[in-house]
Order: C-alpha cells, then sequence, then structure tokens
C-alpha cells in the first residue's frame, strides 16, 4: 500500500495566543507542533504499511518551521517527505490547501491518503474532503479502524453520542483520521540519524499557484470570545482558594 | 429572488433535532435580510419529516427523493443537492454541523466550486454582507468569516448555537414539494453497514449528580488517583475528555463530549480541561460548573460558575482535606 499522509503544523495545546496588531492571525512567536490527529494518521499510514508493506509519504504545506513535522514523521518510519514551502500556505482556506496538496502529488498514485479529521487553527473539518473530490477518490470521515478487505476496505467511522459503523469501500480513497484510532510510537535514535538521508521534496507556490484561485471564504478581524456566565474567580493561595471553593459547594451550590 | 435553504438531517427516517437550531438560525438571518427562508429533507421515504418542517415559518419545503439516498451515504447526497441545487438556485444553504453533514457538506460545496463555512456560532449582516461568527483555535478565539465565492454559500452552525425552542412555527402549513432526484448506477461508491453501538456501558454518567472530570492538565495516568479522591470525597463520578479515554487511562465509557456521553448534573468540577467545543457540547446543560485551570483563558472559564485559575496539583489536595471536614 502506497499511503500519503497530510499533516499539519500548529500551535502547541498550551501555548499563550495573542493576536497579531491587525487583529486577523495570532503572533507567530509561538510553539508549533503538529495537529495531534495527523500524528494519529502518521501512525496508521505506518501500521498499514507493517501489515501489507508498500511506501509511507507524508506532505505539509506552509512556512520553513513546519519542515519540523516532516522531520518528526521520516523519524517515525515514513519513506519520504514533501514540503511546499511558503508563509503564504499559513491563509489559506480548505478548498486551496486541498488543491495545492493535489497539484504538488498529481504524478503519484497513492492507495490511501490520510487527512486528520480538522485542524487545531483554523477547525475547517473540510481539507482530506475536498481533497478527495478533486482527485475524484471515495472517502469516509472521522475513521477508527481501517481493514484491508479483497476489494479495497473495511473502515470503522465514528459516529456521535458513542455510535459507530463500519462503511466498505474500494482503493483508491481517502480517509480522514480520528484522534485515539491507535497508540503513537516514539521516534528511535535510530529513526532520527535514518532520516537524515531519506527523500525530501520540496514545491514552491508557484509550482502549484496554477491549480490554486483566490481564497472563497475570508477571515475580517479575530477576536476574543464574550463570556456567556458571570463567573466568579476564586483567589488566593491553594488552601485558601480550597476553603473559598468548599463554601461555595456547601453554601450556594448545596452539594455538600 | 433571494433564498436560504435550509436542509434539515434525517437518520434512517428520523429528523435529528438539532435541525430546528439550523431552522431557527434561517428565520433570524431571513429576517435580517429580507431573504426568502425554505427547508428541504433529503432522503428516500421523508414525507413525513417534510411535513413537520413545514409546520414551521418557512415559505415552502422540498422532499428530496431517491432509493439511493438510504442508506446515507456523501456520494448519494452530494449529488442529489447539486443537483437540486442546480435547479433550484439558493445564496445561502444551512445546515446543522453534524457527522453528517461534515462528511458530505465539503464534498458538495467543492463539486459546485464553492465554499462551506463550518460550525458557525453567529451571523450579523454589515453593509449588506452577511458576516458568519466561528471558533478558531480550539475556541480561544473567534473569527468574523466573510464568503467571496460563487452562490450559492454552504454554512453549518455548531450545535447549541441557536435555541431549537425558540424556532417559529408559520401561520399555515408552507406547501410541501416532491422532486425525486436521479442517483445513476455508480455514483456510490461506499457500502455502509449498519449503526451500532459499542459494547453496553457500564456507568451512566447521565445520572450522575456530582461529576469530577479530568482533562490532559492530570499529566500521568497515575494521577488520576487524586481525582478519583476527589470524586469520592464529594459522592460523585468520575468523567474525563477525551484524549484521558484515547490513551486507555479511563474507560470509554466515562467520556463527556460529543462522541461520549451527554451530562447534566449539580455539580461538573472540571479539572485541567481547555474547553473543547466538543467537550463542552457534552456537559454545558451542567446546574453549575465548577473549573480548576492553569490557563486564565481556557475557554472552560467562558461557561463556568466558579473558576480557579491555578495548578490542580496545587489545589485539589487541600480541596479534598476541605470537603472532609465541612461533611464530617
Ligand atoms: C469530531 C470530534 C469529536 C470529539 N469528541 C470529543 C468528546 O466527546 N469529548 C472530548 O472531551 N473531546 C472530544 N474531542 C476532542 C476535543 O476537540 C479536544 O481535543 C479535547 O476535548 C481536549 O481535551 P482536554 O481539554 O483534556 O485537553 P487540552 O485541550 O490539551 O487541555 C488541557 C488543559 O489543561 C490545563 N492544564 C495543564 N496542566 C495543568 C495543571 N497542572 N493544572 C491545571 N490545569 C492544567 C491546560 O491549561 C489546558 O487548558 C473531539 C474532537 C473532534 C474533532
Ligand atoms: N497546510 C496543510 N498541510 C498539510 N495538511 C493539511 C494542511 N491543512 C490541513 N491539512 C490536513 O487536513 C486536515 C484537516 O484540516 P482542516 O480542514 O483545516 O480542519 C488536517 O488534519 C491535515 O491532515
Amino acid at each position: 500500500m502506497k499511503i500519503l499522509v497530510c499533516m499539519k503544523q500548529v500551535p502547541q495545546k498550551d501555548a499563550p495566543l495573542k493576536l497579531n496588531d491587525a487583529g486577523t492571525w495570532i503572533r507567530e512567536d509561538v510553539s508549533y507542533e503538529v495537529n495531534e490527529p495527523d500524528a494519529f494518521a502518521l501512525e496508521e499510514a505506518l501500521r498499514q504499511k507493517e501489515k501489507h508493506t508498500g511506501e509511507v509519504v507524508v506532505v505539509t504545506a506552509g512556512p520553513a518551521r513546519s519542515l519540523q513535522v516532516l522531520r518528526e514523521a521520516l523519524a517515525k518510519g515514513a519513506d519520504r517527505a514533501i514540503h511546499l514551502e511558503d508563509d503564504a500556505f499559513v491563509g489559506l482556506d480548505a478548498y486551496n490547501t486541498a488543491r495545492a496538496i493535489a497539484a504538488a502529488i498529481k504524478d503519484e498514485k497513492f492507495d490511501l491518503i490520510f487527512t486528520g479529521l480538522q485542524s487545531d487553527d483554523y477547525g475547517y473539518a473540510q481539507t482530506g474532503v475536498i481533497l478527495a473530490q478533486i482527485l475524484g477518490l471515495p472517502h469516509a470521515t472521522i475513521i477508527m479502524q481501517i481493514e484491508k478487505t479483497d476489494g479495497g476496505i473495511r473502515v470503522k467511522r465514528e459516529l456521535e453520542a458513542g455510535f459507530f459503523q463500519f462503511v466498505d469501500m474500494p482503493l483508491p480513497a481517502v480517509l480522514t483520521i480520528q484522534s485515539g484510532i491507535n497508540k503513537l510510537r516514539y521516534a528511535t535514535l535510530i529513526g532520527i540519524k535514518q532520516a537524515k538521508g531519506k527523500p525530501m521534496r520540496k514545491v514552491t507556490m508557484a509550482e502549484v499557484q496554477s491549480a490554486m484561485g483566490g481564497n472563497l471564504q475570508k477571515i475580517e478581524r479575530l477576536h476574543v470570545p464574550q463570556k456567556s456566565k458571570n463567573t466568579e474567580f476564586l483567589e488566593g493561595p491553594p488552601a485558601e482558594v480550597a476553603k473559598k471553593l468548599v463554601e461555595k459547594l456547601k453554601n450556594e451550590l448545596r452539594v455538600i | 429572488m433571494d433564498t436560504i435553504l435550509v436542509v434539515v438531517e434525517q437518520r434512517e427516517g428520523k429528523l435529528n433535532r438539532v435541525s430546528w437550531e439550523t431552522i431557527t438560525a434561517g428565520q433570524a438571518i431571513a429576517a435580517q435580510t429580507g431573504w426568502t427562508l425554505e427547508a428541504a429533507v433529503v432522503g428516500s421515504g421523508v414525507a413525513a419529516i417534510a411535513g413537520d418542517v413545514a409546520a414551521k415559518k418557512v415559505a415552502k419545503v422540498y422532499d428530496i427523493e431517491s432509493v439511493r439516498l438510504e442508506p446515507y451515504t456523501p456520494d448519494a447526497f452530494a449529488h442529489a443537492l447539486k443537483e437540486f441545487l442546480g435547479k433550484h438556485p439558493a445564496k445561502l444553504v444551512l445546515m446543522p454541523h453534524t457527522y453528517q453533514v461534515r462528511d458530505f457538506v465539503p464534498k458538495l460545496a467543492t463539486a459546485m466550486q464553492t465554499t462551506a463555512i463550518t460550525d458557525v456560532i453567529g451571523f450579523r449582516y454589515e453593509g449588506g454582507k452577511p458576516l458568519f461568527t466561528r471558533q478558531m483555535f480550539q475556541g480561544k478565539f473567534v473569527a468574523d468569516v466573510s464568503f467571496a465565492g460563487s452562490e450559492p454559500c454552504f454554512v453549518t452552525f455548531q450545535n447549541g448555537s441557536f435555541r431549537a425552542d425558540k424556532v417559529e412555527a408559520g401561520a399555515v402549513a408552507a406547501p410541501i414539494e416532491t422532486v425525486s432526484v436521479d442517483v445513476p448506477d455508480g455514483v456510490v461508491r461506499n457500502k455502509p453497514q449498519e449503526v451500532f453501538k459499542e459494547a453496553k456501558q457500564a456507568v451512566d454518567l447521565t445520572q450522575a449528580e456530582i461529576i469530577v472530570s479530568v482533562g490532559r492538565g492530570i499529566k500521568e495516568q497515575k494521577n488520576i488517583e487524586l481525582a478519583k479522591q476527589l470524586a469520592d470525597a464529594l459522592g460523585g463520578e468520575l468523567a474525563a475528555s477525551r484524549p484521558i479515554c484515547d490513551n486507555g487511562w479511563l474507560p470509554m465509557d466515562r467520556q463527556v463530549g460529543s462522541s461520549g456521553q451527554t451530562v447534566a448534573p449539580k455539580l461538573y468540577l472540571a479539572l485541567g480541561i481547555s474547553g473543547a467545543i466538543q467537550h463542552m457540547v457534552g456537559m454545558k446543560g451542567s446546574r453549575s460548573i465548577v473549573a480548576i485551570n492553569k490557563d486564565s483563558e481556557a475557554p472552560i472559564f467562558e461557561i463556568a460558575d466558579y473558576a480557579v485559575v491555578g495548578n490542580l496539583f496545587d489545589i485539589v489536595p487541600p480541596l479534598i482535606e476541605e470537603i472532609k471536614k465541612a461533611k464530617a
């Protein structure tokens, strides 16, 4: 199986985010990490390859810093990487991101393409499905299990409120992967060393631009959400806060 | 005529009640813009649902039918709605942001060379331009998003952003038009099997009066014990955010959120939970919410009654002691 994994670099979960002066994006001086479900997508690709042989290719569209995501993926066992490198890849809508990735892989034939189900920054929840439509492939979303079958694959889709569904589908196909589908591995020292020798293809914006267009949706401004409740903040050293909180639990909320 | 179309969601012939929220949203947008609100249901043998929707204040209801629309597949739904919208153009097409909608809307929008603004929580009409508000960065910011494509613009609404009980009834029943669509052989590539639930749930959190819920701020599996002690002291149940259950630190049936249980206890005490929307939809109906988080900007504080900004490992031990004292 030849598998492509789309991986995105996003601000670290605990990173304190600040808006830029224009209020249109965050200040970029924060730490970054791989988008969580994308890490699970990579792990799943590596496991499928271990079962069925084949190749795992990782791709990201982002600025120079996003190379780190590809390096980590190569260290964990991906065979090669494609880096669509340009600062402008940060500001794309999901359609344009998918078009850029589709253009970068137009000469390749993958059996499976994985994306995460959703990015932590934009949260479009769209890029994988759009990519499937552009490539003319069937897709399934929010996947928690993948088995190869005679005619293709059987996947387990997560549905709301604890429901699931198996879906049989032909290959090639695009799947959006849910966090928790497997247990992540760590990169080994040997893996990190070997990563340095693995192929890394750079793709510039100019090479894919003709496949892209203007963004179809635009962020006019970002702001801090308004509170919907009158929250009372309890302050002081821990012992004092604990006392205050118990007082509230007892006299206001009456749960003690 | 400028039309807003709400596509309600049905699964296996049953209306998903979150659709009423989307109709409320459609009614609000229609009131602000003066555009005409219509609705549609897509499926096979779903005329009864069209009838329910026609009782609401909408100008018309379409019952879009094909035997190929049952069971749901993204291929058939995208095909049917593209064909329908080709003949019945709309400016805006509104849907709830459900798992089913996220599965086909990006495909449909792309097939029509346009875009979907997803997971929207609000709407403003500014200078003749619709602006949609949506969360970004896991709820840490909200964005005003404008639409720059060709019509229709697809918009999906987050659960709970409009109120189902605010949906206006119509003075008279709206006319219903049945539209059969042709979904040719070969369009549908996926073969979905029956929907099922994993083995019986061992705990029913929906009945719990007090819930202590742990998130990734608990850091390590062994620290779950601390939360357990707090839950025991309060006489409550232990629950968790998704990553905790994904890691296997607590069983799946203790997960609260859109893919877990929906709870409404007297007290929901969140320890080291950031407050992602998929978590909040499962617990925001709680009578009271207490959140302990070291990040003063954590979105969970937006819905908390009492908030403690600080390290849970400093606060929980004295809290357990104080509770024991108060109960003694
Ligand atoms: C389709 C879909 C379905 C999903 N379903 C669910 C669901 O059902 N339930 C669910 O929970 N999630 C669900 N999620 C995941 C959700 O988006 C979030 O990723 C998840 O809820 C985050 O969990 P968390 O708050 O525990 O972790 P994080 O977001 O990592 O937050 C950890 C928090 O702990 C705080 N913290 C860290 N250390 C300390 C400390 N020492 N003391 C105090 N605070 C500390 C941090 O400030 C941070 O706010 C779903 C996602 C998707 C896309
Ligand atoms: N710039 C990008 N580079 C590589 N993959 C991406 C990029 N943006 C989105 N993706 C993939 O698409 C998924 C869904 O992202 P989104 O549609 O933004 O929610 C992510 O989990 C990634 O797998």
